[in-house]
């Protein structure tokens, strides 16, 4: 006879999964902040807090689904640099903005051809491949750039500043960008494609599944999003430098893991990745703004980091079916 | 953590309903990153003054000296409602738009131990230790002193890239053509990248690349430290002498065996107190900050403010000898 599990009840389905534990960290974390410091919970301190964070965290909402995928990109936070000192350099020597922004944005995609080319028709692991091109983007950049500089024009500074309904604009930009790959990751068949890529990608491709292509455009996605997040980072900071962003991938991977995305590929949601985000924000801005030393936030963040793993992993390893 | 928590929260309630008898000002010094003992001792100028004259001090900082790591601590700052902020810039100009929204809050933003050049309409004011102008011929006087002005020098930098020893070396070379330093001649310039395994080894190559090698000035507190320990090692202190720019509490062993007879720096305490101290008087109107106007600082005498909104703590360089390295701490 064979062993049947039975069916999971309706609420199991719905609270035991990262997503929930990601909520109520996020909950606890705007308690806790609020009892540190007074000057916490501000919804504007949060949301100007948040902007600072908003690059990372777009580029983090498709880092989910790469890493869905079976597959890994740490170089996104290197191809923002380089795209941005490509775009940046472009303008200071006269080049018409449009024009400028189209090379960052040409750059950032060729970037994601790049990685793209090398895990796709090369097989090479996407760890190490993306290791290198996080090398070699930053190189690349500080050779544009050098140790200086590249300013950009006033008007194109100051993107934090545009607020929508008093929201700062990389947020707005953030949560319809969130919403957007929400819907096609839960609602679509390409986005059912993707789980079933990570899950098993031999199964997939001989269920019909075009896997190479589906990692193509995956790639493509991450490294067109990197430069936009980018140039949105030079808007905010008013000037380029080929460390802008450096050890952001460490962020983005954070974000995704915090949000129960597991590393191995086939689960993980953009609700997820979401709500971790916000996570982030809140603990570090409130540990921020209540003085504490950096030696306690990281310690905070670290033990945040492996209480999710764990938690991930044990939810994941309890429903499996 | 509870405590420091505990404390936080009382700090702000004590804050929010005004329990303060005096109108105490609220100064935060935001560092470069933890644990550099360079800026504990300004810290601690901060903290001496602040015990006696009107005002709350704070010290936070990053973990990494990374250009955008001090823009969230000046975004909690503004959110605290502090007055004063002071900050030793990791960028020149990454912090120009929180700068902006900080004093758009009526904080007033001063630089300390580094300025942004080129953004100098960011901030208000910038407290620098001495003229860097004349930092490199100091050092060029020191080493001659010490050589009795023949022979061949080098110099052991930090990194290729960094602007204040790019500036100093320039210094250098500029007051080299000086006649009195005409039988002095610069062999070498090396760069130990700031690290001391790095700068040993630079050291070890210009003694044996340059066997009549007289002197070698590194404006540097880890390069200072490595050359010293590369001469105390061999026992060659009477051959070639080390001096540049060091840090008493560093150097104070090779300072007491005869290794390196003189160094210079400047005092990173003096920078704190002056700004605490400048940062009150300004707030109570007793100061303005104005290019040439004057104030006075108890211990420092009185103290101009130059070109630029830029205030030096010294007038020259401090020199460290056997005789008064016992006095400084840092």
């Amino acid at each position: 006879m064979q062993e049947v599990t039975p069916a999971r009840p309706l609420w199991h389905v719905i609270l035991v999964r990262p997503e929930t534990m990601t909520f109520v960290l996020l909950i606890a974390a705007v308690v806790v902040a609020s009892q540190l410091s007074p000057y916490f919970l501000d919804i504007s301190y949060i949301l100007r807090s948040f902007t600072l964070s908003a690059e990372f965290a777009i580029v983090a909402l498709v880092l989910t689904m790469v890493i869905i995928a079976g597959e890994i990109d740490l170089s996104p936070a290197a191809n923002m640099a380089l795209s941005a000192c490509l775009f940046a350099w472009a303008q200071a020597s006269g080049i018409p903005m449009p024009v400028a922004i189209g090379i960052g944005l040409l750059a950032g995609l060729a970037m994601g051809a790049l990685n793209a080319f090398m895990v796709i028709a090369l097989q090479l692991p996407s760890i190490i491949v993306t290791i290198g091109t996080l090398t070699l983007f930053r190189g690349l950049a500080q050779i544009i750039a050098g140790d200086k500089s590249i300013r950009v024009p006033d008007w194109f500074i100051g993107i934090d500043k545009i607020l929508v309904f008093g929201i700062p604009m990389p947020v707005v930009i953030f949560v319809l960008a969130a919403f957007v790959l929400g819907l096609i990751l839960a609602g679509t068949i390409f986005g059912r494609q993707i789980y079933q890529v990570g899950t098993n990608e031999v199964a997939a491709r001989y269920a019909g599944i075009r896997t190479r292509r589906i990692k193509l455009v995956l790639f493509l996605l991450m490294g067109l999003v990197a430069a936009v997040a980018g140039m949105m980072t030079a808007s905010r900071l008013g000037s380029v430098r080929y460390d802008l962003g450096l050890g952001g991938e460490l962020q983005m991977v954070l974000m995704a893991m915090l949000g129960g995305t597991y590393i191995f590929g086939g689960r993980g949601t953009i609700l997820g990745t979401f709500l971790a985000a916000w996570l982030l924000v809140v603990v570090s801005t409130g540990m921020t703004v209540a003085n504490l030393l950096p030696a306690i936030q990281l310690t905070v963040l670290g033990v945040l980091l492996i209480v999710a793993i764990i938690a991930t992993n044990f939810i994941y390893s309890r429903t499996q079916r | 953590m509870l405590k420091k928590s505990l404390i936080a929260l009382a700090t702000g309630l004590a804050l929010s309903t005004g329990a303060f008898a005096q109108d105490k000002i609220d100064i935060v010094f935001i560092g470069k990153n933890t644990g550099n003992p360079y800026f504990d001792s300004l810290t601690k100028g901060f903290v001496e003054a602040c015990q006696k004259i009107a005002c709350n001090f704070e010290f936070v900082a990053p973990a990494t000296a990374e250009a955008t790591s001090q823009i969230p601590f000046i975004e909690a700052q503004i959110q605290r409602g502090v007055d004063v902020i002071a900050i030793s810039p990791n960028s020149p100009d990454a912090l120009n738009q929180v700068f902006d929204s900080a004093r758009e809050q009526g904080i007033l933003v001063m630089t300390v131990n580094g300025d942004i050049t080129g953004n100098e309409s960011h901030r208000d004011l910038t407290i620098l230790p001495t003229d860097f102008t004349k930092v490199g011929a100091d050092q060029v006087e020191m080493v001659g002193s010490l050589i009795g002005y023949e022979g061949e020098i080098a110099i052991l930098s930090a990194t290729t890239e960094a602007p204040d020893q790019n500036f100093w070396i320039e210094g250098m070379k500029e007051a080299l053509k000086d006649p009195k330093y005409s039988k002095m001649t610069l062999v070498a310039t090396v760069y130990g990248d700031d690290q001391p395994e790095k700068s040993t080894t630079e050291m070890e190559a210009l003694l044996s690349n340059y066997p009549d090698l007289k002197g070698v000035i590194a404006p540097t507190t880890v390069g200072v430290a490595a050359a010293a320990q590369v001469v105390q090692s061999r026992g060659i202190a009477e051959q070639v002498k080390v001096t540049g720019l060091g840090l008493p509490s560093e150097m104070r062993d090779f300072v007491k065996d005869g290794t390196v007879e003189a160094f210079q720096l400047w005092s990173p305490y003096n920078e704190g107190w002056l700004a605490a101290h400048f940062a009150v008087d300004l707030k109570a109107g007793k100061a303005k900050n104005e290019v040439g106007s004057t104030f006075e600082v108890p211990n420092l005498g009185t103290i101009t403010i130059n070109e630029g909104n830029s205030i030096n703590t010294q007038s020259a360089l401090t020199t460290f000898n056997a005789q008064n390295i016992d006095e400084f701490d840092f």
